[in-house]
């Protein structure tokens, strides 16, 4: 019997979900679908005046990706919670912070990072160009994971409650309002032919101050739901 | 060993227990009796440090088990009325994976043979979403076989289990006791350890 490394253990964790994610795919198409829907929905509800679809293009494609990850918010610890398993993720002798930063990179994977890859295909419907579409795609590299990370405090604290899906998403949306204004910032900057390393630079910064605490206030909160 | 002084537990304004004190040692097993509601799993929860209890401290090896945090996890066991398995997995990746959660790595050999020893030959790879009640219980105690843990806490074991697995468990159990073990169990079904004296905590 060989002892398991920390970095063993979060391989086993974004290993384990990625698998189980494999053998129910439906719930992962649900987001992306859901989001190409809802950023498609745009160009034929306000018609096709290339002028304004440029201009709301990077808004849209932020708030239909913050909805979309709203959506998958409350899986994050649900199938765990309903069948043990996280009662087992408490007990384990590694560190919780650990096994809950595993589980967000695997949300990341499964429901940020196909955003991301697909946005620049939605993009050209509302005519953006080459550089705004590069800065979108850099743009939501950075903020979905800050999605996913203060996403995961709210679906540890809801935890087995009735409503829990609304209630995540009341309680984590205000939060992600500055990932909102900046990540679209980014691109309007391009757009209007300015730099938009301030922006970026702002997102980068909430991304490592999200890494380093979201897990460790995501994992005490499991604990408090558990009790 | 493992020491419990004068716990007291309540859930909501419902007092469960209240001076609760046992003292446990290496190849001793201890029964929580008790009628439903009487806070059986409570008192196991406690024990595994999921419920703050309202008044009291437990003690592993002589130190505070809320101190020991991960170490006293290292050596505890814990198997709930949930069997923390996942359907869409194979009973031999679910061992896997439950033994990495756990902090070690089986190999797939290892697994195998565990799995066989449980009665479930042939069913290694099959999804558990196939298996029935009781062979899901028994892809969940096989984690029994894999671990090095100390102390065994057990809520209700033999639930959906036949006469066979019964039969294996309490063989299993007798082999963790004398390897120096320990286990606290409940059941509702009459289990004998061949050898042991069992030890009896009523809660009322």
């Amino acid at each position: 019997m060989k002892k398991l490394s920390l970095l063993g253990l979060l391989g086993l964790v974004i290993r384990r979900d990625l698998l189980l994610a494999m053998r129910r795919r439906a719930d992962v198409l649900t987001t992306l679908i859901f989001f190409v829907m809802v950023v498609s929905l745009f160009p034929l509800g306000v018609g096709p005046e290339p002028e304004m679809l440029r201009k709301m293009a990077s808004g849209v494609v932020w708030v239909a990706a913050l909805l979309s990850s709203m959506l998958s918010l409350p899986r994050m610890f649900s199938a765990d919670y309903l069948d043990g398993t996280l009662e087992q993720m408490l007990l384990a002798p590694q560190s919780l912070t650990a096994l809950v930063l595993g589980k967000i990179v695997a949300h990341w994977m499964l429901s940020g990072l196909p955003l991301v890859l697909i946005a620049p295909v939605l993009g050209l419907q509302f005519d953006m160009s080459l550089q705004a579409l590069w800065m979108l795609v850099v743009a939501l590299l950075l903020g979905t994971p800050i999605l996913s990370m203060i996403g995961a405090i709210g679906a540890a604290l809801t935890l087995g409650l009735r409503g829990g899906g609304v209630l995540v998403s009341l309680l984590v949306l205000p939060l992600c309002i500055p990932v909102l204004i900046f990540g679209a910032g980014a691109v309007d900057a391009v757009n209007s032919g300015m730099s938009a390393v301030s922006n970026l630079s702002l997102l980068g910064a909430f991304m490592l101050f999200a890494l380093v605490f979201t897990p460790f206030v995501a994992a005490q909160a499991l604990r408090i739901s558990m009790e | 060993m493992l020491e419990v002084g004068n716990l007291a537990c309540s859930r909501g304004d419902h007092r469960l227990f209240s001076g609760l004190s046992f003292t446990l040692h290496p190849g001793q097993i201890m029964q929580v009796q008790g009628a439903n509601g009487s806070g059986k799993t409570s008192l196991l929860r406690t024990l595994c440090g999921f419920i703050q209890p309202d008044e009291g401290q437990i003690f592993w090896r002589g130190k505070r088990v809320r101190e020991l945090g991960e170490d006293y996890f290292a050596e505890l066991l814990y198997l709930g009325h949930l069997n923390a398995i996942k359907d869409e997995l194979s009973a031999l990746e679910n061992l896997q994976m439950s033994a990495g959660l756990a902090g070690y790595t089986v190999s797939e050999q290892q697994a195998v043979s565990v799995l066989r020893r449980m009665g479930l030959q042939r069913r290694e790879h099959l999804p558990v979403r196939v298996l029935s009640q009781g062979q899901r219980r028994r892809v969940a105690l096989a984690r029994l076989l894999t671990s090095d843990a100390h102390l065994w806490i057990l809520d209700e074991p033999l639930t959906a289990l036949d006469v066979g697995a019964v039969g294996l468990m309490q063989e299993l159990i007798g082999e963790h006791l004398s390897n120096g073990g320990m286990t606290i169990f409940t059941t509702h079904q009459p289990l004998q350890v061949a050898g042991v004296q069992m030890l009896q905590l009523a809660l009322s």
